[in-house]
């Protein structure tokens, strides 16, 4: 491949123009002839034994098709650690459980008969503090496991821990130590897009889900564990991906609304259709884990790291999804976030009564590094040291091995700290305008780049179908959710097969016709599917050219002789065809075959359409069809130890904030972010800069003002009224974005993953730059009005002026 | 009991008969077959459901079916003619990257065009009051604000063309 005609170039986006006119059809726009509506009883009690439930007046009704409980339906069992079930049966250990379910013609006659089921209740003890729930006398919110063992406490058994070094010794002969206590709270994702699902099964018993989901063949093998509970094993579970109205983590786990509407399509006989309403979406949806996270660091008297020690509390809520394994992915900054020589690591996930959680974009990554760089702060003031220098002089670099075995390829943490501390003017306003109540504060990251192997394979395969006409088909199991996958796959597979990017087309995402792909999460997406289109495109172009090489002079003569009969004085160029052409003779450029010697005549150019046709239209012909499979040499982390290379390659990035604190209402007006990311290639800047402004917003979001309020395990903010997401009215400050890119030798065009980490450091950088401005220092997100007057009524009380 | 309705859509004469306490988003989605307004809350506060009715952006959530007789009803699907490509404010949502998942864009859209139809040049500030309860989750708004900028430029570039 000679230059690059279409990496880098701002492209838009080949899903846009659908979105911009309403034609883009999302689960909610989707029906089917003989649909029916399912409809959810949820509990009314967070811990309770089912006594009796009356669904009697809910079958009579008109137009009601079916009422499933978990009574009169096989037991479909699911979740990360299969303590699920589709719908409860005698028990319910969250205000969420399904324990009913119904379809009706019409979704106002399924919502008017779940009013109808009674349900009798006998509430038992629940706890719903993560501390509380390990304590020896706590009920159990499990009593057994998935196999019938019986449990003793509610600490889930998924260990994850480290420890590099003498963490004693290194504490002791630190100069300097900080340690404290960083909360956050549980996150709804909020997805624009409800959670929905259509399930049918045709005549043979075989089931087609159209899911919103980021994982179609985990989710399909999920499924076909369904469909054997309900004596359907070996039938085809066929996952469709319609457009997706964001996900940002909810789609990595599969959930019970989506077997329950197989269900219900099973014994109905009629497709169903399950559509969360947006209280639903809040209520009865997963969101993000809650954590408590205590970290100490110490330095010597140079500011050189000396240790990390890392403890973890995380509420999993009732049940377990995916999001349990956060702290595979809180490894990362814990130990490799700076150069640390000593590190402790250790997470405890414990069952509560509370609602269950699952992902969100970053995956425990937040929720550490707020903690860590939070800290980190507080041990540059306790050691006289600027905050940017001690960041500077622990600066991660290229080539190092970190305690958990991370391979650094490329790094550019440095230059991104250079380049937020010169945007932010540090050294004029860090420590200089607390007189205005003005602050400045950054923080940095690091996340994977290069996949994230948290399960066997990190694998993405994908195929590319060229048709008659030159253009060429991608089949992928990778999901495009709002990220702008599809962009990335139309500039990656336009560049490394050499068509125009209009010549290429992305199928939708379905387990019938799409390769394996293990999922759309840890920033992997463009990543994973790129490297496997650079495998493909490299088999296409070798069987094109070596076609071409039989084929390419008759077609040469073709072009001539056509330009001759329109023009009887055109004159064939003056160049003699080799005798035998070879494949390697050849290159393909916007959608043309010719040969690298004579680029630029035109009628020694072949169009790829044609060559094409050649190829099949023949006595034993071929059609172009290439696949690949692409998983990245990584490792599989050892858990317990905390150790493995888990991705390919890492992001590193800063981001800093200046803020205005109003010491009167506690208000935080933020004056301006800036985020420095190094991604490597950019591959698309617009879409590239679209990814980090709305992770930004998400991290803002996190830092000042979301947060799901709970009261003995009930959800009492369940809609936007009274959740706070960013609106475009408080996003109304400069922000700055750039990247550092540092070409990494791993990664597709040198690109690294970059879904996740813009809303990684947010909320630290904005934390420090508060206590920047008024010297208070928060640990406890999100950063309220109320929680800063009261740490400023504290402090007045602790320091009487 | 139903009442009948006689109004524009997108230009287009338009009967329908609804029940007294029928949604306007359930008349556009489910009887009329046009889903490209798009629910996102059903209770006021996203915006994803915006509709122009008499070039006013409501939420067809909560706008009552019946108020639309002797109406003009603008959806996302009556701002590109068909054949024509799409109108300069949805291209600009489109070249200037403000469109992501896109369940916010109809919505957003619509919201936006209400404010160039009344302020062909509005100041920054306007454009974040006029789209403040249009909610977005993916894109932080800002290639949305540049997307509208942009729209605004070009259509008064193109002085005299009303705005698709």
């Amino acid at each position: 491949m000679s230059s690059l005609r279409h990496i880098g170039r701002d492209l838009p986006r080949p899903d846009a123009p659908d979105k911009a006119t309403g034609k883009a059809l999302y689960i909610c726009d989707l029906s089917l002839p003989g649909m029916l509506h399912g409809k959810i009883k949820f509990s009314e009690h967070a811990s309770a034994r089912i006594v009796h439930i009356d669904t009697s007046k809910a079958e009579r009704l008109p137009g009601v098709r079916a009422v499933l409980t978990g009574e009169n339906v096989p037991e479909v069992r699911f979740g990360f650690m299969r303590d699920n079930l589709a719908l409860k049966k005698g028990r319910v250990r969250q205000f969420r459980d399904e324990i009913a379910a119904v379809a009706a013609t019409d979704p106002d006659i399924a919502a008017e008969a779940v009013e109808l089921i009674e349900v009798e209740y006998e509430p038992l003890p629940a706890v719903f503090c993560p501390r509380q729930a390990l304590e020896e006398d706590a009920p159990l919110v499990h009593e057994r496991d998935a196999s019938g063992r019986p449990r003793k406490s509610n600490r889930l058994a998924l260990e994850v821990g480290h420890a590099t070094g003498d963490l004693a010794a290194a504490r002791a002969a630190s100069r300097h130590v900080v340690e404290g206590e960083f909360t956050t709270p549980l996150i709804q994702q909020s997805c624009m897009g409800t959670a929905g699902c259509i399930a049918r099964f045709d005549a043979r018993d075989n089931l087609t889900l159209w899911a919103k989901t980021q994982i179609p063949f985990l989710a399909q093998r999920d499924f076909r564990g369904a469909l054997a509970a309900m004596g359907l094993a070996g039938r085809e579970c066929r996952v469709i991906v319609p457009t997706l109205g964001g996900a940002f983590g909810t789609g990595l786990d599969t959930h019970a609304y989506e077997y329950i509407a197989i269900l219900l399509a099973h014994r109905t006989g009629r497709p169903v259709k399950i559509l969360y309403d947006r209280r639903e979406e809040f209520a009865c949806l997963s969101p993000r884990q809650s954590s408590v996270v205590h970290v100490e660091q110490g330095c010597d008297e140079n500011g050189k790291l000396t240790f990390r020690d890392v403890r973890v509390l995380q509420d999993n809520g009732a049940y377990t999804s995916w999001g349990a394994t956060y702290p595979s992915v809180m490894l990362l900054p814990a130990t490799s976030l700076y150069q640390v020589p000593v590190v402790s690591f250790r997470a405890d996930i414990v069952y509560t009564n509370n609602t269950y959680c699952q992902a969100m974009r970053g995956y425990g990554n937040p929720e550490l590094t707020w903690a860590i760089e939070s800290n980190l702060d507080e041990l540059a003031e306790v050691a006289g040291i600027d905050a940017l220098d001690l960041r500077r002089i622990n600066v991660n670099r290229p080539g190092e091995v970190t305690p958990m075995g991370l391979k650094v390829t490329s790094c550019g943490l440095e230059q991104c700290l250079e380049t937020v501390g010169r945007k932010l003017r540090w050294s004029e306003r860090r420590g200089k305008q607390r007189g205005k109540r003005r602050g400045v504060g950054l923080a940095s990251l690091v996340h994977v780049g290069g996949g994230g192997r948290i399960y066997r394979s990190d694998g993405s395969g994908v195929i590319l179908r060229f048709d008659d006409y030159g253009n060429v088909h991608v089949s992928t199991g990778a999901v495009e959710m709002g990220q702008g996958l599809h962009a990335a796959l139309v500039v990656g597979v336009a560049e490394a097969v050499g068509v125009r990017p209009e010549q290429v087309f992305i199928n939708q995402t379905d387990t019938a016709t799409c390769p394996w792909d293990v999922g759309t999460h840890a920033s992997r997406g463009a990543y994973m599917a790129l490297s496997a289109v650079m495998i493909a495109a490299k088999k296409a172009r070798e069987k094109i050219f070596r076609f071409a090489a039989g084929a390419f002079a008759g077609e040469v003569g073709r072009n001539i002789e056509k330009r001759r009969k329109k023009n009887p004085d055109y004159r064939p160029p003056d160049f003699d065809l080799p005798a035998s052409l070879e494949p390697e003779h050849f290159d393909l450029a916007d959608g043309e075959v010719f040969l690298t010697a004579a680029p630029d005549d035109p009628a020694l150019r072949v169009g790829l359409d044609r060559l094409l046709r050649a190829m099949h239209f023949c006595r034993g012909g071929d059609m172009l069809t290439v696949e690949a499979f692409y998983d990245p040499p990584t490792e599989l982390p050892d858990w317990q130890k905390g150790r493995g290379n888990m991705s390919a390659t890492y992001a590193y990035g800063a981001q800093g904030a200046a803020v205005e604190v109003d010491t009167d209402t506690g208000e935080v007006t933020l004056l301006g972010v800036v985020a420095v990311h190094d991604v490597g290639r950019v591959l698309n800047r617009q879409t590239l800069e679209g990814q980090i402004y709305g992770a930004l917003a998400q991290g803002i979001g996190y830092a000042l003002y979301e947060e799901i309020l709970t009261e003995r395990g009930r959800i009492l903010n369940p809609g936007f009224t009274d959740y706070k997401i960013p609106t475009v009215a408080e996003m109304a400050f400069p922000i700055e974005v750039e990247f550092v890119e540092t070409n990494d030798e791993q990664g597709p065009f040198g690109a690294k993953g970059v879904g996740e980490p813009g809303l990684v450091p947010t909320a630290p950088a904005i934390a420090n730059a508060i206590y920047d401005a008024i010297g208070v220092r928060i640990r406890d997100l999100p950063i309220t009005p109320e929680k800063i007057l009261a740490a400023l009524a504290t402090r007045a009380e602790r320091k009487p002026r | 009991m139903k009442i009948p309705l006689d109004f524009q859509l997108n230009g287009h004469p338009t009967t329908a008969e609804v029940h007294p306490g029928a949604r306007l988003i359930d008349l556009l989605r489910d009887t009329l077959g046009l889903t490209g307004t798009k629910e996102g809350c059903g209770e006021g506060e996203c915006g994803a459901c915006t509709v122009l009715v008499d070039g006013r952006p409501v939420n067809s959530c909560l706008f009552p079916a019946p108020e639309v007789d002797g109406s003009e009803v603008v959806t996302i699907e009556g701002l590109a003619e068909p054949g024509q490509g799409l109108s300069i404010l949805q291209q600009a949502f489109v070249e200037g990257g403000a469109i992501q998942c896109g369940f916010c864009s109809p919505g957003m859209i619509l919201a936006a065009k209400a404010l160039l139809d009344r302020n062909p040049d509005p100041e920054e500030g306007e454009i974040r009051r006029a789209l403040a309860g249009n909610l977005c989750r993916c894109t932080g708004y800002v290639q949305i604000v540049g997307a509208v900028r942009a729209a605004s430029r070009k259509l008064r570039a193109s002085a005299g063309e009303e705005v698709r």
